[in-house]
């Protein structure tokens, strides 16, 4: 137990520190992310003009809220692993008596925390721009918005985790991420919350793992309604049923990798 | 002038050639550009479904801004982005030296080398919405000429853009997620600007000109465009194009390479 705790520090000092030194180019990456903003001009304009159900404020509440959860979601595993593959470099990983996937998860961890400075000010700049939209949700929410930001990071990298086994059988893993990655901009949420779309398609959505990454942390932390027990119940299914398939994908491609030194 | 058309044919003809040999690339290309699409339509969607509408733009006017914003987005993957990666590696590997060599423009060089079968699905699935969305109006074809005159300022516009942000690469080597920024604020494209409140317009007008890429354009092939917005389009295109050729020989002056 406690070389374990004494291992994952290590591991995260040492990856925040090499994020570090990025800087420069994770405030860029933070400001890429600027698709919700440009939806919430769209949105609460459109709220002024007809009813959505939805007022401006909330909507521009909302989009803040998905830049939010998607910048706690950023994963870029694939094209990692990917490398790590072509290159061969996965075998000196495989010498170490961790699991590879130590390593991209402390990394993944150590970039939001030297992410979160710029977060933290792109929000603040958005408030002072924007005032009357500023909320101060209660403690619990928070809490809970917390519990399902990371719930959903977790899903995605699962998902996307997943995804990267394939690179053992082809060089193209990530374009199977691009395919996943256009769907579920559609599907998440990103574009609208759940609640604007068609009840039919929304009901059939709910039994998939695309809300989860967006839409409900969200919807919590901009105080819609959500049915808290049913969605954390199927986001952790869906981070089951990926990490399951993942661990066999993982098995099966290890006797199928052939990297430089294998 | 033959030479550097001569050139063009020769670049793309091995462009293509390598990409041949990634043929299944194709089908994932195609794959995403179709959901990217789908996409597109259905966020349209939403908005028109309960009745509402951009300004008074009707349902098939707003499919020729999504179409003209596709049709943009398979230019840039087409043309743009694989030639930008490029100058981004040549900056770091040093052999931008050898394009500095050859007895040709070196802009030229840089953003005409190289060609991707990327954007292609991208480029058709636009003109189709284009032309769908036109027959249903009732588009004559002289409008469809009228339209291409701002559609190629737009065009030149987003060209010069990313081309100074690849020429910044001089400086500091890896952009690619700068040119991540300027795609995701291109994005807002995707509706007639008259959906955006009034600080976004002029954001989207006079910072980035986001205007006289999509909704310029959809309006001239409307037949209400506003001969003003084309002659503003037209210069900021000839300004920019210019600019970009000075900034480009303004960064030269700072490239070190890595041998000398």
């Amino acid at each position: 137990m406690k070389k374990l705790v004494r291992l994952s520090k290590s591991l995260l000092v040492t990856y925040y520190a090499y994020m570090l030194e990025y800087r420069a180019e994770l405030l860029l990456w933070a400001l890429s992310g600027s698709l919700p903003f440009i939806l919430m001009g769209v949105w609460s304009e459109a709220a002024r003009q007809a009813d959505f159900g939805l007022s401006s404020i909330e909507f521009a509440r909302y989009f803040l809220a998905v830049y939010l959860v998607r910048q706690i979601t950023v994963v870029w595993v694939i094209w990692d692993f990917e490398r790590e593959i072509i290159n061969g470099k996965l075998s000196f990983r495989l010498l170490q008596p961790l699991d590879p996937v130590w390593h991209h998860i402390a990394s993944h961890v150590g970039e939001r925390f030297a992410r979160l400075p710029f977060i933290a000010g792109l929000i603040t700049l958005f408030f002072a721009l924007y005032p009357s939209a500023f909320w101060l949700p209660s403690l619990p929410t928070v809490g809970l918005f917390a519990i399902a930001g990371i719930g959903a990071f977790i899903l995605q990298f699962a998902v996307q985790y997943t995804f990267a086994m394939f690179a053992f059988w082809t060089e193209k893993a990530s374009s199977i991420q691009e395919v996943w990655f256009l769907v579920h901009l559609f599907l998440s949420g990103a574009i609208a919350p759940l609640e604007l779309f068609p009840p039919s398609m929304r009901a059939i959505l709910m039994w998939t793992p695309f809300p989860y990454i967006i839409n409900f942390p969200a919807s919590i932390l901009t105080g819609l309604k959500v049915d808290l027990g049913h969605d954390f119940g199927m986001m952790s299914l869906w981070i089951g049923i990926f990490a399951i398939v993942n661990r066999w994908l993982w098995r099966k491609g290890l006797r199928q990798y052939s990297g430089m030194g294998a | 002038m033959s030479r550097y058309l001569n050139l063009i044919q020769i670049f793309w003809k091995t462009a293509i050639s390598a990409e041949l040999e990634y043929r299944l690339n194709f089908v994932f290309a195609a794959l995403s550009s179709l959901g990217g699409l789908a996409g597109s339509l259905f966020s349209l969607f939403l908005f028109y479904r309960k009745g509402y509408n951009f300004q008074g733009w009707r349902w098939e006017e707003a499919l020729i801004v999504v179409g003209i914003f596709t049709l943009l987005e398979g230019f840039s993957s087409t043309f743009l982005a694989s030639n930008l990666s490029r100058i981004v590696k040549h900056i770091q590997d040093g052999t931008l030296d050898f394009v500095l060599l050859k007895p040709i423009n070196s802009q030229f060089w840089l953003s005409f080398h190289s060609f991707s079968l990327w954007g292609v699905p991208d480029l058709l699935f636009g003109l189709a919405i284009i032309f769908y969305a036109g027959s249903l109006l009732g588009v004559g074809i002289g409008a469809y000429f009228l339209a291409a005159i701002p559609l190629i300022f737009g065009v030149v516009i987003m060209y010069s853009l990313w081309f100074m942000l690849g020429a910044t690469s001089i400086w500091f080597t890896k952009i690619y997620n700068m040119t991540e920024v300027l795609k995701g604020l291109l994005a807002a494209g995707r509706f007639p600007i008259g959906a955006y409140p009034a600080t976004y317009r002029f954001f989207f007008t006079f910072v980035v000109p986001v205007t006289f890429l999509t909704t310029v354009p959809a309006e001239t092939l409307l037949g209400r465009g506003n001969p003003l917005w084309v002659a503003g389009g037209g210069c900021l295109a000839i300004v920019l194009l210019i600019l970009s050729s000075r900034v480009w020989q303004f960064a030269l002056r700072f490239y070190t390479s890595a041998s000398s």
